[in-house]
């Protein structure tokens, strides 16, 4: 790709931002949408967050994990146990990140 | 206007509680954007078109996704293709956002949904459960929008620029899938929202294979549907009538 056609790429790549994070923010009038299916919506971001996260622990380059020397494992049980003991986001972050760090850093996991 | 409208949006309470909410989680978008800087600096993308993807196109997946396609000379629409199915979530939150910002003229609304990031959209929808427009949510909104830019776009940069001082191997960048975990947590309350997590999680890692991250598409249809169900065979506990007069 030529500068101004990664130019032209990445100047698209923004409408796309735009266009898909005011998708119905666009319409002057409200798009009909059942009613169940509004209601549904509502597992929508949990469903999101849940399909990134999985696959980010338990795989790597597109296939599962078959060893349990994982440091990413392990830094996933830590941040729940904090989040389920003291329900703070930022120390479940924290806490995660130290046992990822060691585990790498440590024992090279 | 009462003297509370009439300040500037910056210096409205909400805004500062925005703000605090999103400050938790920031520190996790701060190392994940730390990481997408390194890996745009070694991907061999020249600095000046880095830096203004980072600024214009402000979504980390799409660009991790996007890149590799544009170094490589693959097809304009190619690139195009796989932010949009990358995005595809954020089709479904605008609909979620439609409700509390419908009242604003059209170009408001748009460069709301620009800034809605993943993270604005969860504590925004804890902060105001019902869908229906109130005053305090615009400075709510925009304190969140200003940490949560802030605490990419300055990391990124960073990353950009001391790509090769950074021990990305030490694994912090998990941080930012950490903070996306405690979010996901926050939202678990009843045993519908339990069921559709885990139905979303399965079919993300079954779903894998999919090309172009289609899989975050297929688990979020499975985990709605899931939810659905349950709260078909859930009595659902009548709320009282509320009276707006």
């Amino acid at each position: 790709m030529s500068p101004w056609e990664a130019v032209l790429a990445i100047v698209g790549l923004a409408f796309i931002t735009l266009g898909t994070r005011g998708f119905f923010l666009f319409p002057e009038r409200e798009l009909p949408m059942p009613g169940w299916l509004k209601q549904g919506l509502r597992y929508a971001p949990l469903a999101a967050l849940a399909a990134v996260v999985a696959p980010e622990v338990v795989m790597t380059q597109g296939h599962l994990i078959t060893t349990l020397k994982d440091a990413r494992l392990y830094a996933t049980l830590a941040a729940t146990g904090y989040f389920f003991w003291r329900r703070g986001i930022l120390g479940t972050i924290v806490t995660g990140t130290l046992v990822m760090v060691a585990l790498r850093t440590g024992l090279g996991w | 206007m009462n003297e509370l409208q009439r300040r500037p949006i910056w210096r409205h309470p909400e805004f500062a509680r925005g703000a605090r909410d999103m400050v938790g989680v920031s520190l996790g978008i701060a190392a994940w954007g730390l990481v997408t800087g390194v890996a745009m600096a070694k991907s061999g993308l020249p600095m000046s078109l880095a830096v203004l993807m980072s600024l214009l196109v402000f979504a980390g997946s799409a660009q991790l996704a996007a890149l590799p396609l544009i170094l490589s000379g693959a097809p304009i629409w190619m690139v195009w293709a796989i932010a949009l199915c990358v995005n595809l979530r954020f089709v479904i939150f605008s609909a979620q956002w439609r409700p509390y910002f419908a009242h604003l003229p059209r170009w408001k609304r748009m460069a709301h949904g620009y800034f809605t990031a993943d993270l604005n959209y969860v504590v925004f929808m804890a902060r105001f459960p019902e869908p229906r427009p109130s005053p305090e949510q615009a400075p709510y909104f925009w304190g969140g929008v200003a940490v949560n830019w802030t605490s990419w776009q300055l990391p990124t940069l960073v990353g950009l620029l001391l790509a090769d001082a950074i021990p990305t191997e030490w694994g912090f960048g998990f941080a930012g899938i950490l903070a996306l975990l405690g979010l996901m947590y926050s939202l678990l309350s009843d045993r519908a929202s339990w069921a559709a997590a885990v139905v979303a999680g399965a079919a993300a890692v079954a779903a894998a294979a999919l090309p172009l991250k289609l899989n975050v598409v297929v688990a979020i249809a499975a985990a709605v549907a899931m939810g659905l169900l349950m709260d078909h065979v859930t009595p659902v506990v009548a709320k009282p009538v509320e009276d707006n007069t």
